[in-house]
């Protein structure tokens, strides 16, 4: 508010006084610039661009000059409140931008605290195994085939050519039911899913089984009551070995890397005819039979104690006796089957060394590989 | 099947270059694998040679034993001449007398360092050595006596003791019988090779003839061949020859008696049995029949076995004197005081042989060669070389009778040659190379056959000693392993078309998937069961469960079973993992179990495919095994940390897997409460799916955490998971939802305690109608504000129009209508 106008000169108002807009003017700008937080900003408003701050009375006491000097007195104090105002604006970005930043750093956490409230789940690498080998061959066009665990002694057994008397019968320590007249055993191998599928299906049949299987083994680190294979089976016109081999060169690869193939050595099986036992190039030496010990010097690879090759299960060319039992022409039909160990193939591929370690439940085994292989 | 190599190489010209590697690679590309080659004396190093003791001071000690304070001879050996002083422990040897010794600087297996070192008293410069010092055998009765006409001392000892010589053992598979001999694997190596075979059977045999030890053969059908040969005045103290023994230990079988080791020699050399009886020992004639029920004999190994009518026996006038083709009889078994020796050797049937073997769990290397088939023309040329043998060894003289009975005996009466027919093409066809047809006839008649063509097809005659080969592909498996398995080429079948994973393969690994993705682990364990396992779990005497398919010869007498719920292996497991330090546990398992049905599955032949009829009849018969998913959750669910404590595994989890489980599936699961075992009574809920219940979730009985050994309150799921998997839709239809602004009314509803919410909000449910989109029980008090024996359960209703803004009006109205059915069906009155 002016002071009264004891010598009235509506010309020579004094706040009007260029000299007070300016001082006005000049005080609000050094107190913003000098307003440190957005509290003493909001304060400073108040004083310099509040409704009773000198400029907002100077600006009031323009309607009481005489018309000729309010245009001149209007534009002072209008520019003087701009430029107040657009100092506030400013200042106020600053301040804003300078708390926000200064509120994230007091929001700073220790992001290196345990964040782990919900303790991972995971599957088992033999379920997932079981998967990894089995999308190998349906990416190949094959399916999946299964069979009960529990199973009939004909399927386990006869239609593969293990007769009644068969040495082999032996050779595979079984798990019989009771009563024995009742004729069912724990499958000691996937092949009887072989039968099955060659019983209930036309070929060509291309097909992969993956599944548990049985036998009297005592309990140590590299036998098992109970394990898994995978059975493949390949029914089709014009099959051989050469193909046999095709697909386990292929499924070796996927399974272990480019560059690891397979051997065949002569053997025996019921079920096929010729047979072979198939041999895995050492995927620690790749075939070198030798390692680097880490200083440069070379020592036999104990993967596969320098022979540069691993055992890794048995295959052949189905016996036409099976695939007379089970139903497919053996004049127009020929096939080849393969069975490999699934525990002792991820052992490999793990670097496991104790077989029970897949058996006994311990959640640390199946965290470590989480949800796939 | 160990094989001396010299041995081997007696029956085949192996090139002298050729190193035992380079054969048995060839041989296990054949089909013998190669085990192990052991090689005798690796290890010993340096000068051992052949020494001639010339004193011997026996000298006692203050330890009480007395040591020999020997001079020996080593020729030039030590460098000097002179005579070596050496102190030696044994006794068994005399000044005169050849020995082995090791010098000063000679190594000895375990890297024993030889040096002339001072002991009792001496400067003993060297060592005089015993078998199992040189790593020889286990016998160490003393030091090694060389004969007389051994060597001159300082002559290297190695030749001497046969070291460097290198025994292989081979793996043989059940169908390569003929190569459980020497002459076997020679013949395999020879054609490995492509060299001259010298057959050890290829000799002239005396005529059968009626002057033998009478044999009748009742059952023709168990033995078809039977020959006997007599030796007489057999010296039983005649030492076995030393090229016997050596050959036996090599080949792994004890040195027992002249006429013992020379029956044993005969059949590795040749393959086939032979046994020998003291024939004074036997009264009247010979009889091979089958056991009669309740006979019994004492077999050589001093058993008593009670026969079986169908075990084949070798009989004389006072019964069964052996059990054919497996093991002998004690009674007749040639001693220190035979000199009458009768040599069987009898053909007899594989399959009764392999009964026999098993039925007394018997196994010998002579029904080991029995049971997978011998040469069936054997018989004469293996007794007549036993014969030859125990004359040259034991002095004896051969009798001229020669038996020969059975129909094996005569060339008209015996089996004929087996013949194969074969497409000339069809090895090249399975093997999938390509084969000229003369490689096919020559890698068959390598092996031994007589092969014919005629057009487009070969017929081989198969060799006696072959016995394994009967089939077309048996012959392809010849030509494969002669050409070489390493030939065979790497080509992928051409036209597998397969539709990809079934739709139950998708979702069980979806499930799986779901699982662990709530935090499960899956763990895998064994399916064996015992009832000790249903006790701990509580379940009642006459509960379906304890109804399992039992074992005949289950691992553990304490699991004979074969289970039915996967329960007892899971809580075992989460006990384990509970002791191993975790303070919490969430497993699951998927598995099948099994429920017995009481039928037999048949036994159809082999020669066709079964009728359905037939095959209905065996899938039938086979137990029931669905695939179930359990659960278990022990201890803390989720961990306690810096945002707050941890919490408890509840039955409410249990239950929320199964919900979760049908939410993903699109499955509606419905709860309800239940009594069942092992859970809670009162915590225990059944899930259905259109009225069906397939398992049930909720918190274990305190005995049955506390039988089992897990935290109080652990909560478990079993349901059987090819039902669910069954009632899921093989199509989720897409929502249809609307974007119309929500109406939220929240409501508080009092009810007796023993209402549940599902009835309530069913109730709430169908009283708002089709405006309300969901319903959520968001809260559950009980105490003095609604009295004894209430309890109020506070609910989010949501409301939604498809098509408009909900009015306040219309909300209520419909908020209003719900609580009303809520209290006409539940009693509830609204707080």
């Amino acid at each position: 508010m002016s002071g009264p106008n004891t010598d009235y000169d509506p010309v020579e108002v004094t706040p009007l006084k260029a000299e007070e807009v300016e001082a006005a003017r000049d005080a609000a700008l050094t107190a913003i610039a000098a307003a440190n937080s957005l509290e003493e900003l909001k304060q400073t408003r108040l004083d310099h661009a509040g409704d009773r701050s000198p400029l907002a009375l100077a600006n009031r006491e323009i309607g009481a000059l005489p018309p000729a000097a309010r245009k001149e007195a209007g534009q002072r104090v209008g520019k003087a409140r701009g430029a107040v105002n657009q100092a506030l604006a400013a200042r106020q970005k600053v301040l804003e931008a300078e708390h926000e930043a200064r509120m994230l750093v007091e929001e700073t956490v220790d992001v290196t605290l345990p964040t782990d409230r919900v303790p991972a789940g995971g599957r088992h690498p033999l379920t997932t195994g079981a998967e990894y080998i089995a999308d190998i061959f349906v990416a190949m066009g094959w399916e999946v085939a299964e069979g009960p665990l529990i199973e009939a002694e004909w399927l386990n057994f006869d239609a593969l050519n293990l007769g009644p008397d068969h040495p082999a019968r032996t050779m595979q320590d079984t798990f019989w039911t009771e009563p024995a007249e009742n004729h069912v055993v724990l499958r000691t191998h996937t092949s009887p899913v072989q039968a099955r599928t060659m019983l209930t299906r036309e070929a060509p049949i291309y097909v992969v089984c993956p599944g548990r299987v049985f036998r009297t083994d005592e309990y140590d680190a590299t036998h098992s009551p109970m394990f898994h294979q995978v059975e493949g089976l390949a029914i089709d016109e014009g099959i051989s070995m050469a193909n046999l081999k095709g697909t386990l060169d292929h499924f070796a690869t996927q399974m272990f890397g480019e560059g690891i193939v397979t051997r065949f050595r002569p053997s025996y099986f019921p079920f096929t005819e010729p047979s072979a036992e198939v041999d895995l190039t050492c995927f620690v030496c790749r075939g070198a039979q030798v390692v680097d010990a880490g200083d440069g010097q070379l020592v036999t690879c104990r993967t596969c104690k320098g022979e540069g090759w691993i055992e890794w299960g048995g295959c052949g060319i189905v016996n036409p006796r099976v695939l007379i039992a089970c139903g497919v022409d053996p004049e127009r039909y020929s096939g080849f089957a393969f069975g490999m160990g699934i525990d002792r193939t991820l052992m490999f591929r793990t670097g496991l060394s104790d077989l029970r370690t897949l058996f006994e439940g311990d959640v640390r085994l199946t965290t470590a590989f989480g949800s796939e292989l | 099947m160990k094989a001396p190599l010299s041995w081997i190489k007696e029956y085949v010209s192996l090139p002298e270059d050729l190193g035992v590697e380079e054969i048995t690679d060839r041989l296990t590309a054949l089909g013998l694998k190669l085990e192990a080659i052991e090689t005798s004396g690796a290890g010993i190093d340096g000068p051992l040679v052949v020494g001639q003791v010339l004193t011997a001071e026996k000298e006692p000690q203050k330890n009480g034993k007395t040591i020999n304070w020997c001079s020996v001879d080593v020729g030039d050996a030590n460098g000097t001449g002179e005579p070596q002083g050496i102190v030696c422990g044994a006794h068994n040897f005399v000044p005169g007398d050849k020995v082995v010794v090791i010098l000063p600087g000679g190594v000895l297996p375990g890297n024993f360092q030889i040096s002339a070192r001072k002991t009792y008293g001496h400067m003993s410069a060297g060592m005089i050595c015993s078998a199992r010092e040189l790593g020889l055998g286990e016998e160490a009765d003393g030091i090694i006596v060389l004969p007389p006409d051994a060597p001159a001392p300082g002559t290297d000892a190695r030749e001497v003791l046969g070291l460097g010589e290198e025994v292989i053992e081979f793996e043989i598979n059940p169908d390569r019988a003929y190569a459980l001999s020497m002459r076997g694997i020679a013949r395999d190596a020879a054609l490995g090779f492509d060299v001259p075979f010298h057959d050890p059977a290829q000799r002239d045999v005396p005529l059968a003839n009626a002057d033998g030890y009478p044999v009748r053969i009742e059952d023709e059908s168990g033995c078809d061949y039977f020959v006997a040969r007599t030796v007489t005045g057999f010296d039983p103290t005649a030492p076995t020859p030393e090229f016997i023994k050596k050959r036996l230990e090599q080949v792994g079988v004890r040195s027992i008696s002249l006429g013992v080791d020379i029956t044993n020699y005969v059949m590795f050399e040749l393959g086939h049995p032979i046994h020998a009886y003291d024939r004074a020992k036997l009264t009247g004639p010979i009889v091979v029949r089958r056991a009669h029920e309740g006979e019994k004999l004492t077999t050589l190994d001093d058993t008593v076995r009670e026969l079986d009518p169908e075990d084949l026996v070798v009989c004389d006038d006072t019964g069964p004197i052996g059990l054919g083709g497996v093991m002998g009889g004690a009674s007749t078994e040639i001693s220190e005081t035979t000199t009458d020796v009768l040599v069987e050797v009898a053909h007899w049937d594989p399959r009764s042989m392999f009964r026999t073997g098993r039925r007394h769990k018997l196994t010998s290397e002579a029904g080991k060669r029995n049971e997978r088939g011998v040469d069936p023309l054997l018989p004469p040329i293996a007794a007549d070389r036993v014969v030859e043998l125990l004359v040259e060894y034991g002095g004896g003289v051969a009798e001229p009778g020669v038996t020969e009975v059975g129909p094996g005996a005569s060339p008209e009466t015996r089996k004929p040659l087996t013949t194969i027919t074969i497409p000339t093409s069809l090895p090249a066809r399975i093997i999938g190379i390509d084969l000229g047809d003369d490689t096919v006839v020559k890698c068959l008649e390598l092996i031994g056959a007589q092969v014919e063509v005629e057009g487009d097809t070969l017929t081989a005659t198969v060799p006696t000693y072959r016995t394994d080969l009967n089939d077309p592909y048996d012959l392809v498996e010849e030509v494969a392993r002669i050409v070489g398995y390493d030939q065979v080429p790497s080509v992928l079948p051409r036209r597998a078309t397969g539709r990809g994973l079934t739709r139950a393969q998708q979702l069980r690994r979806r499930i799986g998937r779901t699982l662990a993705g709530a935090g499960l682990v899956e763990v895998v364990d064994f399916p064996f069961v015992g009832e000790a396992d249903f006790d701990r779990l509580g379940l009642p005497a006459d509960d379906v469960l304890r109804h399992t398919v039992k074992l005949a010869n289950p691992l553990s007498s304490e699991e004979p079973g074969y289970t039915t719920t996967l329960l007892p292996g899971l809580l075992k497991v989460a006990a384990r993992n509970v002791s191993r330090g975790q303070d919490g546990v969430a497993l699951f398992e998927t598995a099948t179990v099994a429920f017995p049905v009481d039928q037999a599955a048949p036994i159809y032949g082999v020669d066709r495919r079964p009728t359905e009829e037939e095959l209905e009849k065996l899938l039938a018969a086979i137990p029931r095994q669905p695939l179930h998913l359990a659960v278990v959750l022990a201890g803390e669910r989720t961990r306690g940390g810096w945002w707050g404590s941890a919490e408890t595994a509840s039955w409410a989890d249990a239950i929320d897997v199964v919900r979760r489980l049908g939410t993903e599936l699109g499955v509606a699961v419905e709860v309800a409460s239940a009594s069942r075992a092992p859970w809670h009574p009162g915590r225990c809920a059944v899930v259905s799916v259109d009225g069906v219940e397939f398992g049930h979730a909720g918190e274990l009985h305190p005995n049955v955490c506390k039988a089992f050994g897990l935290p109080a309150r652990s909560a478990a799921v079993e349901i059987d998971l090819d039902f669910l998997i069954s009632k899921v839709p093989a199509t989720a239809a897409g929502p249809v939802f609307s974007t119309m602004p929500v109406a939220k009314e929240d409501v508080a509803l009092i009810v007796s305690s023993d209402v549940t919410v599902a009835a309530v909000e069913a109730a709430l449910r169908e009283g708002a109608g089709p405006l309300l989109e969901t319903v959520r029980l968001f809260d559950v008090y009980e105490g003095d504000q609604v009295g004894e024996g209430n309890k109020s359960l506070a609910f989010a209703l949501r409301f939604r129009a498809p098509d408009r803004t909900l009015t306040a009006e219309e909300t209520a109205a419909a908020r209003d209508a719900a609580v009303a059915r809520a209290a006409e069906l539940t009693g509830a009155v609204q707080r």
